[in-house]
């Protein structure tokens, strides 16, 4: 049993070696401390916190924490670096989860009973709040962890009226709000179930709704959701460390969505009222020209010509796992004295930073990838831009067609190359549902089939 | 109807090009043009009539045959006027004519019934690129007059550290950066030179920085662009401070090139006498505008002189006959391609590019023609009222500031409302929450966008921290609803942590220079 002073500094030095991991993020470098600072601050707390006043059953705690320990250590062995956006998201229900959990806790906590007047009202409508975004948050997770691993179609779900219902909701659980603190001794537990049910399908509704190009956005949004759960637990137990730790993370995914809606052009109220990806305002241009498509025989010769090549991944890479014979490759064309260099979108993937993952687990050293306002201004001297895998990232309509539903977001210039090639497995349309002017430029060639073969086939000839 | 196409020999003895070429009489009796060259026309050109037969042209041994049995004649030079009496009525004429500088010859063009196209005039709007002689032309102007200028500079163009010491690297101004501007970029700058460029029209700094030249300005605010692609003539103070600037740089650069001309005007003088004085001996100056009265007040046209103060300045620049005749020919060709080649030629007065190139036609002058602006252009914005950038900024400023105030009064205020009624310790905990996400939001700002997915990971481990909520309600009856409760969160919260942080290391161990 510690005092409650030692209780308070060890959260504090918790806290500090939190925001010190955060902040080692900042390059490659740090990046590895910064993780162990992130370790070292999570154990410090659990040990405080279990060590500290009011504490019983720790045997529960060990068996819970050792069960836990042994599925998560499988989990982060196991997962392929594709599939990091599903383990994401999913880690992300646990927390919305957790903080549902924690809140009714509370509610049934004999001590928080005892406590009257206006700090038991704050106290309620903390619970409340708090078991609201764990909700919205655990649900929203799940429906998006089912959307990114494709057990979910990824159109986006819109109904007529649905921001009238999720008005009508939000107006139905202020109400709940109300008669659950006013209600007296338990009596509040029906509300609180309500309410929980009602945030569970506004949660699913909310991703539900959302476009599958908007992925990264939703999962830095849950990212954030998370954080905020936790600080709302926080606020509820009086505990500072939650508190300092949840709005770190809190405003930490609130970056990341704007940052990601910079990258798209779009505004983030729109992303999450959703609704992308399926309206087209006014005409879509008329596709011209033709869609010309060439041999793997016949991309290994352009390759072989070129001087210069910009290799843009996409989310086609991730599926066809395809990042390890395309680091082959460039390793094979910069050993002829190519200029090889890597183009990332920023929402790239379905994952803030999913691209610069992948490759990096190719073994890719991270200064020939560049981003894309590093890129473009080179892309008009490029002999040769290789798409793998992306289709909205480089899409012309964005610049040149105010019709297009992805007008005006920021794109990859591969247009601008001398040679385009497109890998891809067939003609259909993008994440973002559109078409793309690209393919029917006359420097493009498309080149069909799956991005791993079709890679495994260029360096065959490269070498052969 | 057999279309006749002549080339009359270039009488300007200085005048080394020919209008056409073996391979574009190739391409003009693919149009379906029975081709007539004079004889000898494309010596000075190195082009041998054996060759010009070979393509399918009929030698002709004057040039008087040319004019009155052509139906189309292409020439590089504007004709003389003993050339102008040989013609034939509705004798197709296609060559520079310079009309602006040149009523008379166009009066006794339309005199003569000639339908007289300037080559000089086509306008410059996408379509008519192809067809363009003067960017053609002022590509190699621009490319030779780096050539020569480094030939008669003397020195090392790039700089090198060797054994035997280190040598500076030339010092380029480019002055006008249109397309013989930019041509003489890139040549000085592929040969090591460091280069600088100068124009009055703000919108090509880019197109200069991608050449490789840092982009020269006044400290005035005055775009010399026009509608019509070229620059306009600017005002006294923007002349004044560019003049200084010129001094500047004559007494540090090695070589100028000047390429600025505005059409239908002498060339305006850039570099004055002064500019020429303060430079060093064994400078440069090339002057591509010596042909409309130099951008240097010192240039003679046609001649190539040294200053007492020895600074050699070039009036005249070898054409590259060969290949500017190959190109000017295309040029042409493209020209006859648009009129419907042989069988259907015509002069379509309402296509846009041949009626503002058509100078004389049907015994009128058609000169000057309605302007009509280049393709991509920034729409023409009227300044309400014209405002020093210092006062607007001061404004904004001010505006900031009380929108600031306001806004921070407004939350003031809210705090104080929240404070009247929550407990002090609900405040305390408020401020630790307010306080964390303002450094979470300076700190995550920091984060590399290639670390996002690892960003996402660590703070889903850290968000785990939800376990000491779990923590502090277990109690040791396992039958009690809390304690499983508890329970529960404590186990999805340590997946969490576990999970996170094991796979944010897997992943930050593989990024690696």
């Amino acid at each position: 049993m510690i005092e409650i002073g030692i209780q308070t500094a060890a959260y504090l030095f918790a806290s500090i070696l939190f925001i010190l991991s955060l902040g080692g993020l900042s390059s490659q470098e740090s990046a590895k401390r910064g993780v162990l600072y992130g370790i070292i601050g999570m154990l410090i707390a659990i040990v405080a916190t279990v060590l500290g006043q009011g504490v019983e059953g720790h045997i529960y705690i060990i068996v819970a924490i050792a069960i836990a320990a042994v599925i998560g250590t499988l989990v982060a062995r196991k997962v392929e670096m594709t599939s990091m956006p599903q383990l994401v998201a999913i880690l992300h229900s646990f927390v919305g989860l957790a903080a549902v959990l924690v809140g009714f806790g509370s509610y049934l906590d004999v001590d928080t009973q005892s406590i009257t007047g206006t700090e038991h009202t704050i106290h309620l409508i903390e619970v409340f709040i708090g078991v609201f975004i764990g909700a919205i948050t655990f649900t929203g997770s799940i429906r998006a962890w089912g959307k990114l691993d494709g057990k979910i179609m990824s159109n986006p779900l819109l109904y007529p009226g649905r921001h009238i219902v999720n008005v009508v909701l939000l107006i139905a659980c202020f109400v709940l709000g109300y008669l659950f603190t006013v209600a007296p001794g338990l009596d509040g537990m029906l509300y609180l179930y309500i309410m929980t049910a009602i945030a569970s399908f506004i949660g699913i509704m909310l991703v539900m709704a959302i476009g599958g190009a908007d992925m990264p956005v939703v999962v830095s949004m849950l990212n954030s959701y998370s954080g905020w759960a936790a600080a709302a637990a926080g606020f509820m137990l009086g505990n500072d460390l939650l508190i300092v730790t949840g709005a770190l993370v809190g405003s930490s995914g609130a970056i990341l969505s704007i940052i990601m809606c910079k990258a798209m052009n779009r505004s983030f109220i729109s992303v999450i009222l959703g609704g992308f990806g399926a309206v087209t305002s006014g005409v879509a241009q008329e596709m011209e020209g033709e869609v010309t498509a060439l041999n793997h025989e016949a991309v290994a010769e352009l390759l072989k010509e070129a001087k210069s090549v910009v290799i843009v991944p996409g989310y086609g890479m991730a599926v066809a796992k395809a990042q390890y014979p395309i680091f082959e490759m460039v390793q094979a064309l910069r050993k002829e004295g190519k200029d090889v260099k890597f183009a990332i979108h920023p929402v790239a993937g379905r994952l803030p930073g999913h691209m610069n993952v992948l490759l990096a687990e190719a073994n890719v050293p991270y200064d020939i990838v560049m981003e894309m306002d590093e890129i473009n201004p080179d892309l008009p001297s490029t002999d040769v831009v290789m798409v793998i895998g992306a289709n909205d990232v480089v899409n012309p309509g964005a610049q040149d067609d105010p019709a297009s539903p992805i007008y005006g977001m920021p794109v990859i210039e591969a247009w601008k190359a001398k040679t385009v090639i497109v890998m891809k497995r067939s003609m259909a349309v993008g994440y973002a549902g559109v078409e793309n002017p690209l393919f029917y430029k006359p420097n493009t060639e498309m080149l069909y089939g799956d991005a791993k073969d079709s890679v495994d086939k260029i360096l065959g000839f490269l070498k052969g | 109807m057999d279309m006749k196409v002549g080339i009359p020999s270039e009488i300007n003895p200085n005048e080394l090009r020919v209008a056409a070429t073996p391979k574009t009489v190739l391409r003009l009796i693919k149009q379906g043009f029975s081709v007539f060259i004079q004889s000898n026309a494309g010596a000075k050109a190195n082009f041998s009539n054996t060759e010009f037969e070979e393509a399918g042209a009929t030698i002709v041994s004057s040039a008087a045959e040319i004019y009155s049995n052509s139906d189309i004649v292409l020439k590089v030079l504007g004709p003389t006027e003993d050339e102008v009496m040989m013609m034939k009525e509705n004798l197709v004429l296609l060559s520079y004519l310079w009309p602006a500088q040149n009523p008379e010859l166009l009066q006794k063009l339309a005199d003569k019934k000639v339908n007289a196209i300037a080559m000089d005039a086509i306008p410059r709007i996408s379509r008519a690129q192809k067809m363009d002689v003067l960017s053609s032309m002022a590509n190699i102007a621009g490319y030779r007059a780096v050539i020569e200028g480094a030939n008669y500079y003397g020195k090392f163009l790039n700089g090198q550290i060797t054994a035997a010491g280190k040598v500076d690297p030339a010092k380029v101004l480019v002055v006008g950066a249109g397309v013989a501007g930019l041509a003489a970029i890139g040549a000085a700058n592929s040969l090591g030179a460091i280069v600088r460029a100068f124009d009055t029209r703000k919108e090509v700094a880019e197109q200069i920085e991608s050449m490789g030249a840092t982009f020269l300005t006044v400290e005035i605010e005055e775009d010399g662009a026009t509608a019509s692609g070229y620059s306009k003539v600017m005002s006294q103070a923007f002349i004044d401070a560019e003049m200084e600037l010129f001094l500047e740089q004559a007494k540090e650069v090695d070589i100028i090139i000047t390429t600025a001309q505005i059409p239908g005007r002498e060339a305006p003088k850039l570099i004055l006498d002064y500019h020429v004085a303060a430079m060093k001996p064994g400078s440069v100056i090339i002057d591509l505008a010596a042909s409309t009265g130099g951008n240097c007040a010192l240039t003679k046209d046609g001649e190539i002189y040294t200053t007492e103060n020895g600074v050699t300045i070039l009036g005249k620049l070898n054409q590259l006959p060969n290949q500017a005749s190959q190109l000017y020919g295309n040029n042409l060709c493209h020209l006859l391609d648009d009129m419907g080649k042989a069988e259907n030629f015509k002069i379509d007065m309402e296509d846009d590019v041949v009626s503002r190139a058509m100078v004389t036609y049907d015994g009128k002058i058609n000169w000057p023609p309605k302007p009509l602006p280049v393709s991509p252009q920034k729409p023409v914005v009227t300044p309400v009222e014209i405002e020093d950038p210092k006062i607007t900024a001061a404004k904004n400023a001010k505006k900031d500031a009380v929108s600031m105030i306001v806004k921070l009064s407004v939350i003031g205020a809210l705090l104080l409302v929240l404070g009247q009624f929550a407990p002090s310790e609900f405040m305390q905990h408020f401020t630790v929450f307010v306080l964390s996400v303002f450094i979470g939001w300076q700190v995550i700002w920091n984060v590399s966008h290639s670390l996002h997915t690892p960003l996402m990971a660590v703070t889903n481990a850290i968000s785990g921290i939800i376990i000491v909520g779990g923590l502090l309600q277990t109690t040791s009856d396992l039958s009690s609803p809390m304690t499983i409760l508890a329970f529960v969160a404590i186990l999805v919260a340590s997946i969490n942590i576990v999970g996170g942080f094991l796979v944010t290391h897997r992943m930050l161990k593989m990024f690696k220079k």
